[in-house]
């Protein structure tokens, strides 16, 4: 598993941040349990297995919603 | 083709204002119907889309969305062909999203400043011996690093070479250079003004203290406030309620233009934002001014506290006292001196310290045997003799009896403020010091101000004698001061406070003694200086140790929640206006519905804004 923060665009509304952890958490690959939007931040924060699904495909879920990604960190 | 329409949201809000305008425009100087319905249906199609598109998505994750309440209620507008409705109402929603990001943006800006601070680069040590550029997550622990002028400084280290003025603003708030040199440490964020200095990286990345600060206004940002997780949930159930409401209405009234105009009036926007934004502000301001608030939970607490409890040394004190008076009892000074410095060398507490710096250069022997007493000081034995270095409470355990001079001496000094290191050579009183600690300037007006931020008690606790605490107590004006006191003793005494009396209660200490103080109380209050004991025991972190700080931390804390307060008042106020005015009045429809709703949303944003601007007096 990696740890991954995704830096996106400013969030207007709780509800971008409803829609981007169930976008993340229909994914395979993404650990449910850990996958975090937050809306002060802006920032995604989840676990996932590099074997089944890479940073890019999680970052593509993200801007198919219509927003942008700034910066992702994978540890 | 989502993607494309979505990404150019602003372009098709300003096509579809276009448009609108227009449309209105030649309906009131030509008179053209047709340029004006079409310019409005073509400006309803561009301004639903992106909306539209966003609402499916949300519904796909099963989220009710106001872009699902909107879509409908222009979808509605359309089909009963109110052109004019689904275009306004479309069009203001987009702006206000635009608005609202760039204003949310400003908000902020306080904790995306501290972000940027962050180091990216660092020049480190190849196996060559040269210095090469290289991204900051390629630095390891024990990697040799050359810092210039100018640059940031990229972990947390130790100088090895050079020395040179170091900003250490990003990490105490404190902007005077402070002037390192060999052996020095320095923190990651601060930059080297002047000098070039080689440091050995000690930690990296998110383990350096400034990550950690980072790392925790973040996570302060998030955490929640029972009220916060109220509206959240509230929010949740709050959408669908809306929706089956103004389907209910429709069933009943059959009108389809007065449930749509209830399903854009009940957008719960400004509810749902008017508190974290109120949030971040307060913490970012804080962060800014060298206050680390840990979440929404401890801004509230803190601004309804009753009672202040102080540490004496290193809190209200500088925390570096000297010997201010001395006694000596018997002959052989310079012998017994020789043993006092050799016990003392063994402590590295603070009055050890100046009993030592006020001893000077001296022969020290080997000392053996070395038992620290809690709360009492350091028995040992030196040549084959029994040394007890420590308070009167030690001299009585080790039976030293006291004559009535030296109990003359011992009232003395301790009405004069002192804390008292007596010295007894095999059960006889050799040397008596009495050793003073500055008040930090500025302390008592700083009191004041949290006297008038309605702090009722001001209460100090300390190992010292009743002596020393009465001293300082009047000095600065403290409510109750007690003396004589073990950390067990003070964590006792914060819990008396919050069981039986019911107050709220904070702990303000260094941060590394009284860590069950600190623990115990409502709010534990460090007074930092950067440490990492400090910035993870604590609520609030005064990162330069300013006392000054203080009363800055309390009124913003004060004015954020009276912010979130408001905020919550003007979003629930708008609904309830618009939802009466929509049941009893002629001049409520969707636009106007639209337009206030978008209004309410900014006004939350701005008021939030203010507390990025504000400052103790």
């Amino acid at each position: 598993m990696k740890a991954a923060t995704i830096q996106l665009e400013t969030l207007t509304c709780p509800s971008c941040m409803q829609k981007i952890e169930g976008a993340l958490k229909s994914l395979d690959g993404i650990d449910k349990d850990t996958a975090k939007v937050s809306f002060n931040t802006s920032k995604v924060k989840l676990d996932f297995d590099e074997d089944k699904i890479s940073i890019e495909e999680i970052e593509s879920a993200i801007t198919k919603l219509g927003y942008d990604v700034l910066k992702s960190k994978v540890k | 083709m989502q993607k494309l329409i979505l990404r150019n949201k602003n372009s098709i809000t300003v096509i579809s204002g276009i448009l609108i305008a227009i449309g209105f425009i030649s309906h009131w100087t030509v008179g053209n119907m047709d340029i004006f319905t079409w310019s409005l249906i073509i400006a309803s199609i561009l301004g639903l889309a992106p909306i539209a598109i966003q609402a499916y998505q949300a519904l796909r994750v099963k989220v009710v969305s106001i872009d699902v309440l909107v879509t409908i209620a222009v979808l509605g507008a359309f089909l009963i062909q109110n052109f004019e409705e689904s275009a306004i109402v479309t069009f203001l929603f987009l702006f206000g999203a635009f608005l609202e990001q760039r204003t949310l943006n400003k908000t902020r800006s306080a904790i995306k400043e501290l972000t940027e601070m962050a180091p990216e680069s660092a020049l480190k040590q190849m196996e060559n011996g040269e210095f090469e550029e290289v991204e900051v997550d390629d630095v390891d622990v024990g990697d040799i690093l050359l810092v210039k002028t100018g640059a940031k400084v990229p972990v947390d280290g130790t100088v090895l070479t050079g020395e040179g003025s170091i900003n250490e603003a990003s990490i105490t708030g404190e902007s005077i250079p402070v002037q390192k040199e060999k052996g020095s440490n320095v923190f990651a964020g601060t930059i080297l003004d002047n000098g070039t200095i080689q440091i050995v990286a000690d930690r990296v990345g998110e383990d350096t203290t400034f990550g950690k600060i980072i790392e925790l206004v973040e996570e302060a940002q998030d955490s929640k406030s029972e009220a916060e997780r109220f509206i959240d949930r509230f929010s949740k159930y709050y959408t669908p309620a809306v929706l089956v409401i103004s389907f209910i209405v429709w069933l009943f009234s059959q009108d389809v233009e007065l449930a749509i105009t209830i399903l854009v009036l009940g957008c719960p926007g400004a509810l749902v934002i008017g508190v974290p934004v109120s949030n971040v502000a307060g913490i970012g301001n804080g962060a800014r001014h060298g206050v680390l608030l840990k979440g929404s939970e401890v801004i509230s607490d803190f601004s309804r506290l009753d009672t202040m409890v102080f540490d004496k040394t290193g809190t209200l004190t500088v925390g570096n006292p000297s010997v201010a008076e001395k006694e000596y009892y018997g002959d052989n000074v310079n012998q017994v001196l020789g043993y006092l410095a050799s016990v003392e060398r063994e402590s590295d507490h603070p009055l050890a310290k100046a009993v030592l710096e006020e001893i000077g250069e001296i022969t020290f022997f080997i000392v053996e045997d070395t038992e620290v007493v809690k709360g009492g000081g350091i028995v040992a034995s030196v040549n084959g003799h029994r040394i007890a270095v420590g308070n009167v409470a030690l001299m009585d355990r080790e039976n030293v009896k006291l004559n009535e001079k030296a109990k003359a001496d011992v009232a003395r000094f301790e009405k004069n403020g002192n804390s008292l290191v007596l010295t007894s050579v095999d059960g006889e009183l050799k040397v008596l010091m009495g050793v003073r600690d500055q008040i930090r300037p500025r302390v008592r007006e700083d009191l004041q101000k949290l006297k008038r931020l309605g702090v009722k008690n001001l209460v100090m606790l300390s190992g010292d004698n009743q002596g020393t605490v009465d001293v300082v107590s009047h000095e600065l004006g403290l409510t109750e001061a007690h003396g004589n006191m073990l950390p067990e003793d003070k964590s006792a005494y914060i819990k008396k406070l919050i069981e039986e009396k019911g107050q709220i209660v904070a702990f303000v200490g260094d941060g590394v003694n009284d860590s069950p103080s600190l623990a115990l109380a409502h709010i534990g209050i460090a007074m930092g200086s950067g440490t990492d004991v400090a910035i993870e025991t604590s609520d609030v972190v005064l990162m330069n140790s300013d006392f000054s700080r203080l009363p800055h931390a309390l009124g913003l804390t004060k004015a954020t929640a009276s912010n979130m307060k408001q905020n919550i008042f003007i979003a629930v106020g708008v609904v309830l206006v618009l939802l009466a005015s929509v049941l009893f009045s002629e001049w409520m429809n969707m636009s106007i519905g639209m337009l206030v709703h978008e209004g309410s949303i900014l006004v939350v944003i701005l008021n939030g804004m203010r507390l990025l601007r504000y400052k103790q007096r």
